[in-house]
């Protein structure tokens, strides 16, 4: 398993770099893996979406649907990825320690 | 020195005159690392019957949420070239036509920083690159940028439209496939790129009734080329046929589904009934001298098909009998009606539903009523055909009319 090291972590990741121990995360690792998908700073914004993705997970179990997230946010689409460059399934959730979600190609 | 693998089982699919991928990877392997390791891995696979790549990678690129499939492989130490085979989709010109001098800069741009093998082309009709590491998919996303290409679709977004090759080539096209194509593509980038559907959504365009990209078995949205008036018949032409021995009654006529053709041995003409033709292109294949589809051309969109994953296999079924794509307000029409049934979609389908199963789901006259659009008989496969179904309201509003 790879591992992902910045500043003071070090943590077990997958081959995307989601970490594997959803129960290690809190908002210093969620600042540093934001580094890793071009959020160089984690803004109010940025701590109400992954907020809403963390709640939502606990809650149900699952990453909610792009389009709940954004209704419920009230985020744009075009606004999450502004935040969020590389999208809300693969920066967002991984920031917000979320397992990595499942799609189909 | 590379690592060269024995490939006895591999090997056996380069036999015959047909082409092989063996032979393909084999030929890459010579100068790519990734390739050679791909040789072993596929031998491996072979001869312990068990699939070494793992599901579900996500990786991208900054900007896009779609586009570039994850592939790893789970054992990695004995294959480490191909530890990462990311997949990327291409969005392919319309109609796939290339110069010489475009495929060359793909393929140097793949050479140089992929595996080398491609798939020209997948299914959806993108181009597909096959087999790079994530480090690489940044540079890879900026050199095909500067060529002109584009990432194609990937995950549930709309996927990269394809159409076939419409009047570029094709004496049958009823309507220009090419540039709709173009357009839906630009139109639908953000959905394109960005995927924030419940599943994926697919735009296909034929030009005439033989369907050549098989629109109507696959797409949720298929355009199919064509035409309200009369079937254009070159009297001269059938005789030719009849003369060059062609069996006009046997393999014209007879063939006919709607039996809507007579032929006239003596005479050598055919006469056509319009008004029953089901549009199959049958006759107008069999004899092109002969005959040719009508000169009030257009479309008719269809909604709904998708192959067997989650749930069975559907063909697309009728939602406008005929559009004049070259008509402004017609066209601006279909994409305000498309975009009201992506938000009916949307909002109701759930996770991983196709739109032809969320039809299915909620039944047919629910989801015209959301969508805003009446039934009518253009969208029934066999009007009145059941038994069980009884016309008395009918009869009573018609009544209370008079």
């Amino acid at each position: 398993m790879p591992t992902f090291e910045h500043g003071e972590f070090k943590v077990e990741v997958d081959e995307d770099g989601f970490i594997t121990d959803p129960e290690i995360w809190n908002e210093e690792l969620a600042t540093a893996l934001a580094t890793t998908e071009g959020v160089d700073e984690m803004t109010e914004e940025h701590w109400k979406l992954v907020n809403y993705l963390r709640n939502y997970y606990m809650q149900f179990g699952i990453a909610p649907m792009v389009r709940k997230l954004c209704k419920e946010t009230g985020f744009p689409l075009k606004k999450v990825y502004e935040m969020f460059p590389s999208g809300p399934a693969k920066g967002a959730c991984k920031v917000a320690g979320l397992p990595k979600p499942t799609g189909c190609v | 020195m590379p690592k060269e693998y024995k490939t006895p089982m591999l090997d056996e699919l380069e036999k015959g005159p047909w082409p092989s991928f063996v032979k393909e990877i084999k030929l890459a392997a010579k100068n790519s690392p990734m390739s050679n390791d791909l040789l072993g891995l596929l031998e491996r696979s072979y001869n312990e019957r068990i699939g070494h790549w793992k599901h579900g990678g996500i990786v991208g690129v900054m900007g896009y949420g779609g586009g570039v499939i994850g592939r790893y492989v789970d054992v990695p130490e004995d294959f480490p070239n191909i530890s990462h085979f990311h997949t990327i989709r291409i969005n392919q010109p319309s109609g796939w036509f290339y110069t010489s001098d475009a495929l060359r800069t793909l393929c140097n741009i793949w050479e140089k920083r992929g595996s080398g093998l491609t798939n020209m082309h997948g299914s959806t009709g993108d181009i597909v690159f096959l087999g790079t590491k994530t480090d690489e998919l940044e540079p890879i996303f900026s050199e095909l940028t500067e060529a002109g290409f584009d990432l194609g679709g990937s995950g549930s977004d709309v996927r990269t439209p394809s159409c076939c090759v419409g009047p570029g080539r094709c004496e049958w096209a009823c309507y220009d496939t090419l540039k709709l194509c173009y357009d839906i593509t630009m139109r639908y980038q953000d959905e394109l790129h960005r995927p924030a559907f419940p599943y994926k959504w697919k735009f296909k365009m034929s030009g005439c009734p033989n369907d050549c990209v098989a629109s109507i078995a696959r797409a949720d949205i298929s355009i199919i080329g064509t035409w309200k008036d009369d079937i254009r018949v070159d009297a001269e032409e059938i005789k030719n046929y009849d003369k060059a021995g062609m069996d006009i009654f046997n393999d014209v006529v007879l063939n006919c589904p709607a039996k809507c053709m007579k032929y006239d041995a003596k005479a050598k003409a055919i006469e056509i009934n319009n008004d029953d033709c089901r549009h199959c292109m049958h006759c107008i294949n069999a004899m092109p001298k002969a005959l040719r589809p009508g000169t009030d051309t257009g479309a008719v969109v269809l909604i709904g098909s998708k192959a067997p994953i989650v749930e069975g296999a559907l063909l697309s079924s009728v939602l406008i009998p005929f559009i004049n794509l070259d008509d402004e307000d017609e066209r601006e029409d279909f994409f305000d009606l498309i975009e009201e049934i992506q938000d009916v979609w949307c909002e109701e389908g759930k996770a991983r539903e196709r739109v032809g199963e969320f039809i299915q789901r909620v039944g047919m006259g629910n989801f015209l009523e959301a969508i805003g659009v009446e039934p009518i008989p253009e969208m029934v496969a066999y009007p009145r055909d059941n038994p069980y179904v009884f016309y008395e309201d009918y009869y009573d509003d018609e009544e209370e009319d008079e």
